[in-house]
Formats: C-alpha cells, sequence, structure tokens
C-alpha cells in the first residue's frame, strides 16, 4: 500500500512521478476515470435512487408508507428470522471452526468445501430444497400435515431457508483465523489449569471477537435482506409471513412505488449501517480478522 | 462419521471438546444443508433419467437456461474487464474518495437483491434516468435481456476486484523493475508479465461472479420483463414450476442447473491449477 505512486495533482510538476513500475500519467488519469465512473454507474447511482424514489412523494406518505400494520408486521418478522438464524450460524460457527482448526482428523478438507457449499446454490434452489422435504407434496409433508405442523408458507420454513443461504458465513471468516492462531494459548491455559469451558470462554473467544462480530455483522445483512429462498418457501401472506424484501416485491407489484422504495430504503440503510461497520472492523482490525481480504 | 467415532480417528490432543464440536457440526450441516441437497438429488433421480430429460430439453427450459447461462458469462466477462480495472486503480495509485469508493465495492454483497431490482429497474426504465437519455436512440435496457445483464454486473462486481486485490497488492515492485530494467515497455510489463501472473484470481473472480450470477433471482426479476424464451431466467423458471406445484419440472431444472455450474466451476478449477502450474515462481 506504502509504496503506491500518488496520482500528482499538480500540473506544473508534469510526469516528475513516473516510475518504471507505473503507467504514463493520461493512462492512469484515464484508468481513474473509467473505475470511478463504472462504480458511480452502478453502485452509486441505485444506491441514490433507492433513497431520492423514496422521499418523492414527500416525507409524510414516506411515513406513511414505514408505519402501516403491513410494513411493521414485515419488520418484525425480518428481526425475529434474523434473531433466529444469526445465533444459530454463528453457534455452528464456532463448533466448526474449534473441529477444524484445534484438531487433526481425516475428511477435515472436504467438511471445510461443505461448509461453503449453500454460496453455490442458487437462492431459489435453497428454497426448493425445503419445499420438496415439508411442502404438501413433500417427503415429510404428509405427516406433518397429519400432525398439524406447518413449515412451508409459514414462518419456520422462513427462517431454516434463511439459516441455508447464510449459513457459511460466521464460520468462513473463524476457521481461517482460527487456523492461523493454533493451539499453544489453549494449550498454555489448560496446562495451567483452566477448564475446557474457561479456556474457551476466557482465551479463544477474545482472540476471535473480531473475526466474529465481523461474520455476523455480514450474516446478519443477508439474513435481513434474503429474497429467493425465503420467496420460494413463504407463501406470502399479508402481515403473517412477509420479510421486508418481500414486502417491496408485492408493493412494487402492485405499483405501489413510493411505498416500496420507502421500504426498500430501510433494507438499503441496513446496508450502509454493514457496510460502515464492516469497513471499521477492517481499517481499525486487519491483522485479527485473517479473512476480510479473502470473499 | 459421528463425533464418538472421530475421537479414534482424530491425532491425540489436549485440547477438549472434539466429540461435541464436530457431532454438533455434523449434525447441523446434515440437517440444514446435506439432507435437503440429497432430498433434491433423491427427487432427481426417482423421475428416471428420461424423465429429466424430457423436461430439461423441453423448449422453455432450455431457452430459460441458455438466457441465465449465457447472460451470466457475458456479465461475469464484463466484470473481468472492470473489475481489474478498480483493483488496479484502487491498490496503485491515490486520489481523493479512493478509500470511501473502496468500500462501496461490497454495496452488493450488503443491499438486499429486491432493492437492487427495483432501483436498477427505476434507473434503467424507459422513465428512468438513464433510460429516458437511451430511449431516444431505440436503445432499452430494462425489460429486455440487456437489464437481466445489468443486474448481473451489479451482483457479481465485488467478486472479481476482491480476488484480485491482495494479488494486486502483494506482487512484487522487483518483478516489475526487473522487467523494465530487461526493456520491456510498461505496457508488455503489464500484459505479458503482470497480467499473467494475476489470471488465477481473476479465473477465481470470474467463477465466483459467474456461479452468483447464475443462481441470481432477486435483482433480475424486477428488470428482466420476464417473457419465456426472450427474457425468462432459469431461477424463475424454477419459481414458476414450484407455483403451479409442478416439484418434477421444479426440481429436474434446479438439478440441471447445478450440474451446468459445477461443471463450469470444475473447468475453471481445472484451468486455473494448469495456470498455477504454468506461472508458478
Amino acid at each position: 500500500m506504502s509504496d503506491a505512486i500518488p496520482l500528482d495533482l499538480d500540473f506544473a510538476t508534469g510526469d516528475r512521478a513516473r516510475s518504471v513500475t507505473t503507467e504514463r500519467r493520461p493512462v492512469r488519469i484515464a484508468l481513474i476515470l473509467i473505475a470511478v465512473a463504472f462504480l458511480t454507474l452502478f453502485l452509486l447511482l441505485p444506491l441514490f435512487a433507492v433513497f431520492l424514489e423514496a422521499v418523492r412523494a414527500g416525507f409524510g406518505s414516506y411515513w406513511s408508507a414505514i408505519s402501516e400494520p403491513d410494513a411493521i408486521a414485515a419488520m418484525k418478522l425480518t428481526l425475529m428470522v434474523a434473531a433466529i438464524a444469526v445465533p444459530a450460524n454463528l453457534i455452528f460457527g464456532l463448533a466448526a471452526s474449534w473441529a477444524i482448526a484445534k484438531f487433526e482428523f481425516p475428511g477435515k478438507s472436504v467438511l471445510n468445501t461443505l461448509i461453503d457449499l449453500p454460496f453455490s446454490v442458487s437462492p431459489v434452489i435453497s428454497g426448493l430444497v425445503y419445499v420438496l422435504l415439508f411442502g404438501l407434496q413433500g417427503y415429510f409433508g404428509p405427516y406433518l400435515q397429519s400432525h398439524g405442523i406447518q413449515i412451508i408458507f409459514a414462518v419456520p420454513g422462513i427462517v431454516l431457508a434463511t439459516i441455508f443461504v447464510t449459513f457459511p458465513f460466521v464460520a468462513r471468516e473463524l476457521v481461517p483465523l482460527m487456523q492461523e492462531q493454533g493451539t499453544q494459548d489453549e494449550e498454555a491455559a489448560l496446562s495451567l489449569g483452566a477448564s475446557g469451558l474457561k479456556t474457551f470462554f476466557l482465551v479463544t473467544l477474545p482472540n476471535v471477537k473480531w473475526a466474529l462480530l465481523y461474520g455476523v455483522i455480514l450474516c446478519n445483512a443477508r439474513a435481513m435482506g434474503e429474497f429467493g429462498a425465503v420467496s420460494v418457501v413463504s407463501g406470502h401472506i399479508r402481515g403473517k409471513t412477509n420479510t421486508m424484501p418481500l414486502q417491496v416485491e408485492i408493493l412494487y407489484n402492485e405499483y405501489n412505488f413510493a411505498a416500496a422504495f420507502a421500504v426498500a430504503s430501510l433494507l438499503a440503510l441496513l446496508a450502509l449501517v454493514t457496510l460502515v461497520i464492516k469497513v471499521a472492523l477492517e481499517w481499525r482490525f486487519t491483522d485479527q480478522i485473517a479473512a476480510s481480504r479473502r470473499h | 462419521m459421528a463425533g464418538g467415532h472421530g475421537l479414534a480417528l482424530k491425532r491425540p490432543s489436549a485440547i477438549p471438546g472434539f466429540g461435541l464440536a464436530l457431532g454438533f457440526t455434523l449434525t447441523y450441516l446434515s440437517l440444514i444443508v446435506l439432507i435437503p441437497l440429497a432430498a433434491l438429488m433423491f427427487k432427481t433421480a426417482s423421475l428416471g433419467f428420461s424423465g429429466f430429460w424430457e423436461i430439461v430439453t423441453a423448449p422453455r427450459t432450455l431457452a430459460a437456461l441458455r438466457v441465465s447461462f449465457v447472460i451470466s458469462f457475458i456479465a461475469a466477462s464484463i466484470n473481468v474487464v472492470f473489475g481489474v480495472i478498480v483493483a488496479w486503480v484502487l491498490i496503485r495509485y491515490r486520489f481523493p474518495g479512493r478509500r470511501l469508493l473502496d468500500a462501496f465495492v461490497d454495496l452488493p454483497f450488503a443491499l438486499p437483491t429486491a432493492v437492487a431490482g427495483i432501483a436498477l429497474t427505476a434507473i434503467y426504465a424507459r422513465n428512468g434516468w438513464l433510460g429516458a437519455l437511451l430511449d431516444p436512440f431505440g436503445i432499452k435496457i430494462a425489460y429486455t435481456p440487456w437489464g437481466i445483464g445489468v443486474a448481473l454486473v451489479f451482483i457479481g462486481l465485488p467478486f472479481v476486484v476482491r480476488t484480485v486485490q491482495p494479488v494486486l497488492e502483494d506482487f512484487e515492485r522487483e518483478i516489475e523493475e526487473a522487467a523494465a530494467s530487461l526493456g520491456a515497455s510498461r505496457r508488455q510489463t503489464v500484459f505479458r508479465v503482470m497480467l499473467p501472473a494475476l489470471m488465477p484470481a481473476i479465473l477465481t473472480g470470474f467463477a465466483l461472479a459467474f456461479a452468483r450470477a447464475v443462481g441470481e433471482y432477486g435483482s433480475v426479476i424486477f428488470i428482466a420483463g420476464n417473457i419465456p424464451f426472450v427474457s425468462e431466467i432459469a431461477p424463475l423458471l424454477i419459481v414458476i414450476r414450484l407455483e403451479e406445484f409442478n416439484y418434477a419440472q421444479a426440481t429436474a431444472i434446479a438439478a440441471a442447473m447445478l450440474m451446468i455450474a459445477f461443471t463450469v466451476i470444475f473447468l475453471i478449477n481445472l484451468i486455473q491449477a494448469w495456470q498455477r502450474r504454468r506461472f508458478a515462481p
């Protein structure tokens, strides 16, 4: 980073800063302009559009759009689903990284690959697999129906689909970091008489806390924003099985654009907060978030 | 392999909790990921090969698969070109706003896809900000396959940038100096020395962006227009079949998508391995 060539903004000095390891000044400026234009067009403009469209009809209608009962119900459901899915995947991430990073056993790399599997499955397919298991015509559908349990087109299905799509987030941050840290700290604590649990909570957990938070933040953003998988299992019952992204779709398809963008703006705000926390963690604790550069 | 058996397989260690941690990991992985995916394979197998083949080669299915894979390929290629430029600029140059721009690269990871979808549609629709500018020239983006491309470029953008960035950052200046001192022009150094070395990272980024694009649903359906045979993507066709309670067709299309996607990623891995051998330091 430190040896990068500064873009010489002082025109009088001309090509003074040029060396053999950088491009000519006009090339540098052209490349910067291309990159800035591309990112503006594809990233900043859509983000800007969300907020502008949301308030275009005035703040009064913005407020009524985000405070009407269906919108509130959607927010509550979204928060609830994330409140189950994120801790579940957090506990899994801790267990998986403990097993993978602190022990040697056959099949470890296979396990590592399997953990990342949900990332290569389409969100729609992530929902579909649960419909195949628990839907009315699914493998366990008739059994569940005869016992009055509903998973698909109900909240449990939404939770399951969300857990599936956010499955790897915490584990993939923790595994490489804990592998890098090795087992010396834990062995020292244990040899000094600490119990296993005490070692875990007082030695291991503090060692990985920032990477843990990093994974949780990303997991939460995806859990609250997931659309495809949740859409397949939700059934779109207003006020009951509609999460915020699904509410955006319903409003949009009803040509209620102002309300759709109003709810969308809350999700965009969540994305911005996520990015701010993520960047803050990366800048402040780079060395303690091993996986931060590896997406 | 349950936790209890694992104890016998692992190397001796002073650290406790192996059985519990691995047992929980394998149980949770099986319940959430492996058994549901096995259900998909089981259901596909129950269709029989001819049943599967009949669904997958139906004209509408083939058209949807072609739309998904072809446009994803184009979008991932566009991401390679601009992703490498963005990574290069962010790592190599200093200019005002660089760190802010760097942070924003991850926006597609954080922004819910449905939000991205309606935002891009608002921009590229005929009465939208950019759509209105392009309309007089007869260029339509929203509700055409071009719209799908725009959405897929958006969601794939961070992958190439984030895989190329760390490799470029670690690239040794001495190698560039050596190339220059041996008489290479800057252009030759970049295209003959640096880009080949970055190639494995670029291919990884391409594969990730491509895989993500093929499965993408949320951002695409708003902007695509969703016209069968023209702008209907495979994930949407799965949803349509599910809404008709046609599980067999939905499953077969899903299985075909997964098979093609895994094959493509496998091929890219092979190319990467070959690249690494060829350009190994």
